[in-house]
């Protein structure tokens, strides 16, 4: 039933393609998916890892790239679109490629150190200069007056570390009492006047429009807020205990066989764990997974905080249908009494 | 209208080529509406009864589809009010600068709604241009469904305006002077003489902005504040349960959409075809 859909959409994506000279991927190119906050990164990256393959192996490679929700962009692989690697936000959105596409083994998040997060990064409070509503932690979040905001979990990969985050520090508050944690994180999203469908729109909400008085944000997006969009008018609130969110990275091996391009796509992923590559990253406000690599400055601006892993809740598998799967604890919060 | 005494297949023409237009019609309408609605419908019917029921009627898809028409209503209502009162203008008056406002009409067609969605929020924002005008009065606009009626407003204004501006251009003055020499008052004019030729123009166009701003998902986002039951539309909950790779629910909640829409446009036309008859002008 499924294959019947994904053909028939097939054929109409392949119709509405044509028409826009459908790409014909040559060995050269190679196709990086990725979600709304890497921009800045990968565009960085990829000039350093196109000048690093060039003087390796001599050939010039162009490197695309697309943006987009984690999940929305997870979606488009599966339905065709043909990226060579992908670095998302999710582990279980991978995880969505490999079940529904088969287009990479199962086993993938092995085969790359540190579970295939290159870098990793954390939630923190993004608040006004100043912070005139005191937010200290999370039970401030759900004081009277207090707006937060933060994207939507079912659109966002970022919102969904962002409830997690909230959960890991409701359940050591309540010593895991699940009621009470549930109780906290319903308040919390009584305090949400506006759901984005992704972490950018959330930032901008935020910061251009000067609605709510704290952002849950990636600590990249964060940093981001601070030092480039808005000079002085912020200042970051580093909660008691947030999470580890690894946002992962991925071959897509068969549309890289496709496009004979497994070599180098597989060196590109390899290349972010180097030298270079972790500076890079941490000069986004990406947290390395290898410190060393990165100047003792760099990882200074970096608080260290306690974080929650998404193992501590049990793993993607099950935390995935749990929470954000159709039924699961964050619908049950929005249902009407 | 056709003849009612004989309905034939083909009526005879001067010119041929019947057979091949109607055929290359067929065909193109086909590739581009029929079969991707039909995949719809298939994907939607081998969902079963029950599944279909319970994906369809939950409650939260019924919240999200009465925010959808009804906004969408609102907006088309407003849409043929103004954009009565722009064409007149713009058909009855001569101004400066009246070239450009007639241009500028078209413009929420060529901008991408997204780019309409995001200046639309700036403005209309607590903190916005326009918004903090109406913050002090306790009256927000932005993330409440106020903004979803705001952007289905500016997505639909064209379609009133064009359709009216062609017809009211063809009116004959005379009939209103006629009207006046009878010794009607300006009320009566424009109520008697003036409206009742124009309503099926404005139906077609009410009709047109409407079904346009069922759809709508780009500009509504941004401003919509995406609450669930508050101010969640109906196709954000498509592309939600997209997003869940729920194929089944997310053309569950398609189809629904697919038949009230065409219900209420099958319900204007029915009017339409009335309003034809009764007022008799121009079929």
């Amino acid at each position: 039933m499924r294959l019947q859909l994904r053909a028939l959409t097939g054929l109409a994506t392949i119709a509405l393609t044509i028409a826009a000279a459908a790409p014909v991927f040559a060995q050269n190119r190679l196709l990086n998916v990725s979600y709304d906050p890497t921009r800045e990164l990968y565009r960085a990256y990829n000039d350093a890892f196109t000048k690093y393959w060039k003087e390796k192996t001599g050939k010039t490679i162009a490197i695309q790239q697309s943006h987009g929700g984690s999940g929305a962009q997870a979606r488009a692989v599966i339905d065709g679109l043909e990226a060579d690697v992908v670095t998302l936000a999710l582990e279980a959105d991978i995880d969505a490629i490999a079940q529904n596409s088969g287009k990479i083994p199962a086993d993938w998040r092995g085969r790359l150190p540190h579970n295939s997060s290159p870098y990793t990064s954390t939630i923190v409070f993004l608040v006004r200069k100043g912070n005139p509503k005191g937010i200290k932690d999370w039970d401030d979040l759900v004081k009277d007056g207090v707006e937060v905001i933060t994207p939507n979990p079912k659109t966002s990969g970022g919102a969904r570390w962002n409830v997690l985050a909230a959960w890991a520090w409701a359940l050591h508050k309540y010593n895991g009492d699940e009621g009470k944690v549930r109780d906290y994180v319903a308040a919390l999203f009584k305090h949400v006047p506006v759901l984005d469908t992704g972490a950018r729109g959330s930032t901008t909400t935020f910061v251009q429009r000067k609605i709510g008085d704290v952002l849950l944000a990636w600590e990249n997006e964060a940093f981001l807020a601070l030092d480039e969009l808005g000079v002085g008018e912020f200042d970051i609130v580093v909660p008691s205990i947030s999470i580890k969110a690894e946002p992962p990275v991925a071959l897509v091996d068969k549309n890289a066989e496709k496009h004979r391009t497994t070599e180098v796509a597989r060196a590109y992923l390899e290349y972010l764990y180097s030298d270079v590559g972790q500076q890079i990253a941490a000069k986004n406000y990406y947290r390395p997974s290898k410190p060393e690599a990165v100047s003792p400055e760099a990882i200074k601006r970096f608080p260290s905080l306690k974080l929650a892993t998404i193992d501590d809740l049990g793993g993607w598998k099950i935390v995935q249908p749990k929470f954000f799967g159709d039924g699961g604890i964050f619908d049950q919060l929005y249902k009407p009494k | 209208m056709a003849d009612r005494t004989a309905f034939r297949w083909k009526r005879p023409s001067v010119i041929p080529g019947f057979g091949v237009t109607f055929g290359f019609s067929m065909a193109y309408l086909s590739l581009i509406v029929l079969i991707p609605l039909a995949a719809l419908l298939i994907r939607s019917a081998s969902l079963g009864w029950a599944d279909y029921w319970k994906l369809a009627f939950d409650p939260r898809t019924l919240a999200a589809l009465r925010i959808s028409f009804g906004s969408s209503f609102i907006a088309a209502l407003v849409n043929g009010v103004f954009g009565l009162i722009l064409a007149w203008v713009l058909v009855r008056y001569r101004f400066p600068g009246k070239r450009l406002i007639d241009s500028m009409i078209d413009l929420p067609f060529a901008l991408p709604t997204a780019v309409a969605g995001i200046a639309l929020s700036t403005l209309y924002a607590p903190k916005g241009w326009i918004g903090s005008l109406f913050a002090p009065f306790g009256i927000k606009i932005a993330y409440t469904p106020s903004g979803i009626v705001v952007a289905l407003i500016f997505i639909g204004l064209p379609f009133v305006v064009r359709t009216v501006q062609p017809v009211l251009a063809d009116l004959d003055r005379e009939l209103e002077e006629a009207a006046a020499t009878l010794g009607a008052n300006r009320w009566q004019t424009i109520l008697r003489v003036v409206l009742p030729p124009l309503i099926p123009a404005i139906l077609t166009g009410f009709a047109l902005a409407l079904a346009r701003a069922i759809g709508e998902y780009g500009s509504v986002i941004f401003i919509a504040g995406n609450i669930p039951f508050v101010s969640e539309i109906a196709p954000l909950l498509i592309v939600i349960r997209l997003e869940e790779f729920s194929y089944s629910a997310a053309t569950a909640i398609a189809s629904l959409m697919l038949a009230i829409s065409f219900a209420m446009l099958l319900a204007i036309n029915l009017i339409q075809v009335w309003s034809r008859r009764r007022f008799g002008y121009a079929g």
